[in-house]
């Protein structure tokens, strides 16, 4: 038999792997993780209970990142005409420069700051006597070279050690220039458990010093917002096409390929469209309290949950030419697609997945897999809260630990003026009994198959030891894990950066990533690489699979 | 052979006389003919001014600012009193930066640019630390043996013993992996009742001795307000003498430990017994 029509023999039992993950632990770190290791029994009505955003137990290596990546690095990262300077140490800076591999387009004005990378680069006399004065030169710096609508500043740890008060520098540079934003953030990387702490500090501040700074109505019949989508790999540029086909207007996307205006404008938008329900829930939030704007949770990610996800959009405006071009455009659209899919189904059907990253994308990768018969036999997020797994039910009995009221939590109220109810009651009732749900998200937990594993804060070990018992056909993740998992035999595709590939999103995005995977879990090139000792070893077996 | 150089950290309640007595303490052991160098570890930058007659002293940590890298040790040390060598670790204004982080700093400029060399030919070397071991930089001379011999200032007031004894569970900290030791604890006396007393049993509590009592003379306030220490002002009042006795008690030291710090309910009955009811 040749090994292309092998068929996996691997059977395995998710109560031993559970077992087997927390054999090594000491007791009392295995009762902790023992909570943060489900195996799913997800019931019709009913959504078993895991432990999320809480403390890695130290000792562990933890896929998670800080709070300044989760702030500077996702959220502010990808927005083009703000200069943000990283107020630190020069690896801070370097080390979340462009990595996520966010795409910008320069535009009609040119503004773009990415391909630079703003630093203080502190020194030793700077965390001494204190790095104010420091900080304040690299804004007039910045101003001076490049005049940009916007300058942010983000705190590395030390900052917060020392005590510079970036506020107040930020605060007085805005007001010393008059024509350019500045403000910063307290995202020093310890704050919190994950980096899950810097995406609300920097949700808060995003908020409180530019959201509603442009009143300025934007020309457009659908004006939405697309909140937690970070254009990696040029995502956003495919919804944005497929927006366009439809007539659909984006305001804003929080924040891939984002400009300082249209977070400015983001209040003049009628729908908040939610993509990455944990980053970026807290502006939702917060636009429907201020002005008036409901949001719904959508999925960009898989050719179905484009579709479904755009005939939601199309059914909140009601109009009958938007809903027919949106069909227009699915059946179109999904030619391709579907040809893609018979292409690569023989080969990938059946084949199993494993998917650890982020706080939404382990779940809306699934998507993509299905559409290719792959099955999902263990996921988790990085950073995720019981919301994301469990789905928003949970939201009321969530109990709020310290580490959580340790990051501001913005009190918001209707503005003024301002606030502006998008549908009548009238509607959003005729809405609701349609089955039309706003600020609706069910979690990963109840879309993933019964006897599959959900981990939270998957570590080093876990990530080894899984692979090693389950022997999935392909793990995704991130960089840190990349190598390791590799060197095991099994490919691994970076969800956060998407390697050199992409985008993967919408329609066309769809087909990409079923090449990318047929031609990753049907090369084995990962299988075949041996190690020194591999080719020429004292003793030789082979692994069970093989 | 070179004689080996004594490493000293004066360390104590803030307020309680640290500067006063370890500037006054070195003058003795000047007068004995012994080489010392005295590093302030206080921002505030004044642990020399009476040995330096209040010459305003270039911290380590300004020159290195205004220098960047091309620093010599004649840039930040000046002859003091009988001969010592003087140097301010400075750093930042209260409220801003961080001054544990300038202690460390500094101290290894000063290792590096030889300021501890057989060369230099030292008996001594003294470290006057800021009051409270507020975080890490604070503890700099005491771990990797940077200093070896720990004298405590206090007095008989609840507040001053309490700090000493917070002081010595640092020291057992940096004990257990480093070669520091307890030499004893100074009375600066306040006058307070049964202080000797009082100071001699918390001192036999922490297993260690009081190795000298300073007692409370306004000749200090007076030497100081001439910018000196009170052997440079007038040799001859009973407060030099004090001091030197202080002095000579440290360099015939020989008890070192690793003291046995008390839980507050002890020191509080310390307190009670020696001080309220008498």
């Amino acid at each position: 038999m040749s090994t292309m029509t092998k068929k996996k023999m691997v059977q395995w039992d998710p109560t031993d792997v559970k077992a087997e993950l927390l054999a090594k632990y000491p007791p009392k770190v295995a009762r902790k993780r023992a909570k943060q290791i489900m195996i799913n029994e997800a019931e019709e009505n009913e959504t078993p209970e895991i432990t999320a955003n809480v403390r890695t137990t130290p000792g562990i290596i933890t896929m998670r990142g800080c709070t300044y990546a989760g702030c500077k690095g996702v959220i502010l990262g990808p927005t083009r005409d703000i200069v943000n300077i990283t107020h630190g140490p020069i690896g801070c800076a370097f080390y979340s420069w462009l990595t996520r591999r966010n795409q910008t387009e320069a535009g009609p004005d040119g503004e773009n700051y990415m391909p630079y990378c703003f630093s203080t680069d502190m020194q030793d006399s700077d965390i001494i006597f204190g790095g104010e004065k420091k900080l304040e030169k690299a804004i007039q710096e910045a101003y001076d070279l490049f005049h940009p609508k916007s300058i942010a500043v983000f705190a590395t740890c030390p900052v917060g050690l020392i005590g510079d008060d970036i506020h107040t520098v930020t605060a007085n540079m805005k007001k010393k220039f008059g024509d350019c934003n500045v403000y910063a953030f307290s995202c020093e990387g310890y704050k919190g458990v994950s980096q899950s702490a810097g995406h609300h500090i920097a949700n808060n501040q995003v908020f409180r010093h530019v959201v509603g700074e442009n009143d300025e109505e934007k020309a457009g019949e659908f004006k939405i917002n697309l909140l937690g989508e970070y254009n990696i790999g040029g995502d956003g540029f495919e919804i944005d096409r497929i927006f366009d086909k439809c007539g659909i207007t984006c305001i804003s996307t929080f924040s891939g390929n984002s400009t300082y205006d249209q977070f400015a404008s983001a209040h003049t938008a009628d729908l908040n469209a939610v993509m990455c329900h944990r980053s970026i829930n807290y502006v939702a939030d917060m636009l429907e309290t201020k002005y008036g704007i409901p949001w719904i949770k959508v999925n960009f990610i898989g050719a179905e949950a484009t579709a479904k996800s755009l005939r939601k959009i199309a059914e909140y405006f009601g109009d009958q030419d938007l809903i027919d071009r949106v069909e227009k455009v699915i059946a179109e659209e999904m030619v391709a697609v579907q040809e893609a899919q018979k292409e690569v189904q023989p080969r990938t059907d059946g084949k199993t997945a494993m998917m650890f990253v982020g706080g939404s994308r382990a779940h809306h990768y699934q998507e993509l897999f299905n559409e290719m018969g792959m099955k999902t036999i263990a996921a988790g997020y990085e950073f995720a809260h019981r919301d994301d797994y469990e789905g928003r039910d949970v939201l009321p009995n969530l109990k709020v630990d310290a580490d959580s009221r340790n990051i501001e939590e913005l009190v918001v109220e209707a503005d003024e003026t301002r606030f502006k109810p998008r549908k009548s009651d009238a509607e959003l009732e005729a809405l609701a009994k349609a089955g039309y749900k706003f600020q609706e998200y069910d979690g990963l937990i109840p879309d993933m198959d019964k006897g599959t594993l959900v981990i939270d804060d998957l570590n080093q070990y876990e990530a080894e030891k899984l692979v090693e018992l389950m022997k999935p056909d392909i793990f995704c993740a991130g960089i840190k894990e990349k190598f390791s998992v590799q060197k095991l035999g099994v490919p691994l595709k970076q969800l956060h950066s998407y390697d050199s590939g992409g985008p993967y999103a919408g329609f066309k995005g769809a087909v990409n990533f079923y090449e990318e995977i047929d031609r990753l879990v049907n090369s084995k090139v990962w299988g075949y690489m041996k190690a020194p000792w591999q080719e020429n070893p004292q003793l030789s077996a082979t692994y069970g699979w093989e | 052979m070179a004689k080996k150089m004594r490493k000293v950290a004066i360390y104590g309640k803030g307020g309680i006389g640290k500067s006063t007595t370890t500037q006054n303490t070195v003058a003795g052991l000047a007068q004995m003919g012994r080489q010392v160098m005295v590093v302030g570890c206080d921002p505030k930058a004044d642990s020399t001014r009476l040995l330096l007659g209040g010459l305003a002293q270039k911290s380590v940590l300004d020159t290195l600012r205004e220098e960047g890298e091309d620093v010599e040790l004649s840039d930040i040390r000046k002859k003091g009193y009988g001969n010592t060598w003087c140097v301010e670790s400075g750093g930042p204004e209260p409220g801003v930066g961080c001054a544990g982080r300038g202690i460390i700093t500094s101290i290894n400029m000063l290792e590096s640019l030889g300021a501890y060399e057989e060369s230099e030919d030292l008996d001594y070397a003294f470290y006057d630390v800021l009051g409270d071991v507020v975080c890490g930089g604070f503890a700099m001379p005491i771990r990797d043996g940077k200093a070896e011999e720990i004298y405590i200032v206090c007095s008989g007031e609840m507040m001053a013993m309490y700090a000493a004894n917070n002081i010595c569970k640092g020291i057992v900290k940096f004990a257990q992996s480093g070669s520091v030791r307890l030499g004893g604890l100074i009375c600066n006396s306040r006058a307070v009742d049964n202080e000797k007393e009082m100071i001699e049993e918390l001192a036999k509590k922490l297993g260690t001795q009081m190795i000298f009592f300073v007692p409370r003379d306004n000749d200090v306030q007076r030497a100081e307000i001439n910018r000196k220490t009170v052997l440079e002002w007038d040799d001859k009042v009973p407060q030099a003498e004090a001091y030197r006795g202080l002095a000579k008690a440290i360099d015939g030291n020989e008890s070192f430990v690793v003291p046995t710090p008390l839980d507050i309910e002890e020191l509080e009955k310390l307190l009670m017994e020696y001080g309220l009811m008498n």
